[in-house]
C-alpha cells in the first residue's frame, strides 16, 4: 500500500522521530452520545513541525484540535504537551478559528494590543510588537481600521497577526481559510508559508482540502470517519515555498483523495493500515472529497498511473 | 406657568428623581443581567422571578412602596427602579447571550480572564444589547416616574398634571402633557438614539455611511 507513494519519494509514511515529542497524543478516544468521534488516535508531533490533519467532515479532526486547545476534555486517552497534560485553554496553545474572531469594537492594532496586554507586556512593548506583526502580515496602514471595514482576507490576516504576536509554543488552526475565496486563500497560503519558513513554529492545521494540506504541511495526517481515526500519516517532501498547481503536488493530492474515497467506500484501507483500530466504516457516507482540487483537477499533462490500481 | 417657573422647577425635580432611580437601576440591572446570562445557578433561580415580575406594571409597586417607605421620595424612587430594572437586566442578558461564541472562545484561547474578560470582552461584546436595554429602561423609568408622581404631592411634573385637573385647567393639563412628551422624546432621540447609532456603527452592525 505504501509502495504507491514511494515512486518519487515525495510523499512517504512518516517515520517516528527520536527525541521527546512536543505534542504526544496517545490512544485518544472520544464519544459524543452514540457517535465515536475519535478512536485510538496516536500522534507524536515534534517541535517545529507543520502538521495538517486532513479528512472529511465528521472524522474528528476538529474534535482533536479543540482537545489540544483545551476547550474540552476527551473521554479517553492522553494528550501531553511538553510532557504535561492539558488543563484548559492557554495562550501557549493558541487556537485560530474559521472566523477571524477579532473583537469588532477594537481596531486591528487595538485587537493585538489588547491580547498582548493580557499576556502581561508593558504598554510600549505592546505597541512595538503589535506594529511588528501588523507589518509581518502586510497590513501596514490598516492598523487603525475596524474589522468590519476590512475585507475577509485582511481580517484573517489581522487574526493571524494577533495569533502570532502572542508567540504561542503551538499554533492550532481550525480550517482558518475555508471561508475565503480561492484567490485570497492562495495568498494566505503563501503568506503562512513564508512566515512559517522564518519562524518554524509548531503548527497543527485542520483542513478538509487535500491540496491545502499538501501545500502547507510537512506532514499530513489523513483521517477517516466512523469512527474518527487515522488512515495514514505521511511526510511531504516537497521543497518550499510550494505551488498549489505544481504537477507533483496535484498528483499527490489525487492519490490521497483516492485513498480517502476508498477508505470511505469499503473500509478496506482501514484494515491494511497498521495504525488503525481495524473497524469497518459503513459505506453509506457520501464521499466528501473536497474542493479546488476536484474542481480544477488535472491540468493538462498529468496523466500519471493514478487511478489505475486494483 | 412657564413664566412663573413652576413648569421648569417641576421638570428639574422630575428629572433629578429620574436620574437617581435610573442610575440605581442600571447599576443593579446590568450586573444582574450578566449574572443571569453567565451563571446557570442564577438563571435557574432569578430568571423566572425577573420574567414574572416583568409582567407587573410598575405602578402596581406603588401601594407596596407607600406601605414600606411612606409618602416620600423613596417610594417614587422604588417604583422607578422596579419599573426599569427588570427591562434593563433582561436586555442585558439578551445582549450577553447573543455574543458570537467565537469571541468568547477567542478570549479564552488568548488567555483573557477575570476582570479583563468581563470589562474588556463581555460587556463591550454585549454592548449593542445593553444599550437597547438602557434605552428601554429609560422609557420605562420615565413612565413609572410620571405615574408615581401623579398620585401624591411630589413637586414634579406629575403633580403639576394633577393640580391642573383639580383646578379644572385643561390648558395646564395639556401643556404639562406636551412638556412630558417633549422631554421624553428629547432624551430618547438626542441621547439614546445617538449612543445606539454610534455603538452599532462602531461594532459594524450598520452599513458604514
Amino acid at each position: 500500500m505504501l509502495g504507491r507513494f514511494s515512486g518519487r519519494r515525495l510523499l512517504v509514511p512518516f517515520q517516528g522521530r527520536s527525541g521527546l515529542a512536543k505534542i504526544a497524543i496517545s490512544q485518544l478516544g472520544h464519544r459524543y452520545a452514540n457517535v465515536e468521534a475519535l478512536k485510538n488516535v496516536n500522534i507524536d508531533i515534534h517541535a517545529g513541525q507543520f502538521v495538517c490533519l486532513l479528512g472529511p467532515s465528521g472524522c474528528g479532526k476538529s474534535t482533536l484540535l479543540y482537545a489540544l486547545a483545551g476547550h474540552f476534555a476527551p473521554s479517553g486517552g492522553h494528550i501531553a504537551i511538553d510532557g504535561r497534560a492539558i488543563d484548559g485553554p492557554s495562550p501557549q496553545r493558541l487556537l485560530m478559528f474559521q472566523e477571524p474572531a477579532l473583537f469588532p469594537w477594537l481596531t486591528v492594532k487595538q485587537n493585538l494590543k489588547f491580547a498582548l496586554r493580557a499576556k502581561g507586556l508593558s504598554r510600549s512593548e505592546c505597541e512595538r510588537v503589535a506594529r511588528e506583526y501588523i507589518t509581518l502580515v502586510h497590513l501596514e496602514g490598516f492598523g487603525d481600521a475596524l474589522p468590519h471595514q476590512l475585507s475577509g482576507g485582511m481580517r484573517m490576516r489581522a487574526s493571524l497577526a494577533r495569533a502570532l504576536a502572542m508567540d504561542p509554543s503551538v499554533l492550532l488552526m481550525d480550517e482558518p481559510f475555508a471561508s475565503l475565496d480561492a484567490q485570497t486563500r492562495a495568498h494566505m497560503h503563501q503568506l503562512l508559508q513564508s512566515i512559517w519558513m522564518k519562524s518554524r513554529k509548531t503548527v497543527v492545521f485542520v483542513t478538509h482540502n487535500v491540496r491545502e494540506a499538501l501545500v502547507l504541511g510537512d506532514r499530513v495526517v489523513v483521517m477517516a470517519n466512523r469512527p474518527g481515526r487515522i488512515l495514514q500519516d505521511l511526510e511531504v517532501r516537497l521543497p518550499r515555498p510550494r505551488d498549489p498547481d505544481d504537477e507533483k503536488l496535484v498528483q499527490m493530492s489525487r492519490q490521497i483523495r483516492d485513498e480517502l474515497r476508498r477508505a470511505e467506500l469499503s473500509g478496506r484501507a482501514a484494515k491494511t493500515e497498521p495504525t488503525l483500530g481495524g473497524e469497518d466504516s459503513a459505506g453509506e457516507n457520501d464521499v466528501e472529497t473536497e474542493a479546488p482540487a476536484t474542481a480544477s483537477s488535472v491540468p493538462g499533462g498529468v496523466t500519471g498511473p493514478v487511478g489505475a490500481r486494483r | 406657568m412657564i413664566s412663573d417657573g413652576r413648569l421648569g422647577n417641576a421638570a428639574v425635580r422630575s428629572m433629578l428623581r429620574l436620574m437617581q432611580g435610573y442610575l440605581i437601576s442600571v447599576s443593579i440591572g446590568v450586573p444582574l443581567g450578566i449574572g443571569i446570562a453567565r451563571s446557570s445557578f442564577l438563571r435557574m433561580t432569578l430568571k423566572p422571578l425577573v420574567m414574572g415580575l416583568q409582567a407587573l406594571p410598575s405602578i402596581c409597586w406603588l401601594p407596596l412602596a407607600i406601605l414600606w417607605f411612606g409618602l416620600s421620595d423613596a417610594a417614587i424612587l422604588f417604583v422607578v427602579v422596579m419599573g426599569s430594572l427588570l427591562a434593563i437586566s433582561i436586555s442585558t442578558e439578551d445582549g450577553v447571550n447573543s455574543i458570537q461564541p467565537q469571541l468568547i472562545l477567542a478570549a479564552g484561547t488568548l488567555g483573557i480572564r477575570g476582570l479583563r474578560f468581563y470589562g474588556g470582552v463581555l460587556v463591550p461584546a454585549a454592548l449593542p444589547g445593553i444599550v437597547t436595554g438602557l434605552k428601554l429602561g429609560w422609557s420605562f423609568a420615565w413612565r413609572a416616574l410620571m405615574a408615581g408622581e401623579l398620585l401624591f404631592v411630589s413637586g414634579g411634573l406629575g403633580q403639576l398634571l394633577t393640580a391642573g385637573r383639580e383646578l379644572l385647567d385643561v390648558a395646564q393639563v395639556v401643556a404639562v402633557m406636551i412638556a412630558i412628551i417633549a422631554l421624553g422624546m428629547a432624551m430618547d432621540r438626542l441621547l439614546f438614539q445617538t449612543i445606539e447609532m454610534r455603538v452599532r456603527r462602531r461594532w459594524g452592525l450598520l452599513p458604514a455611511s
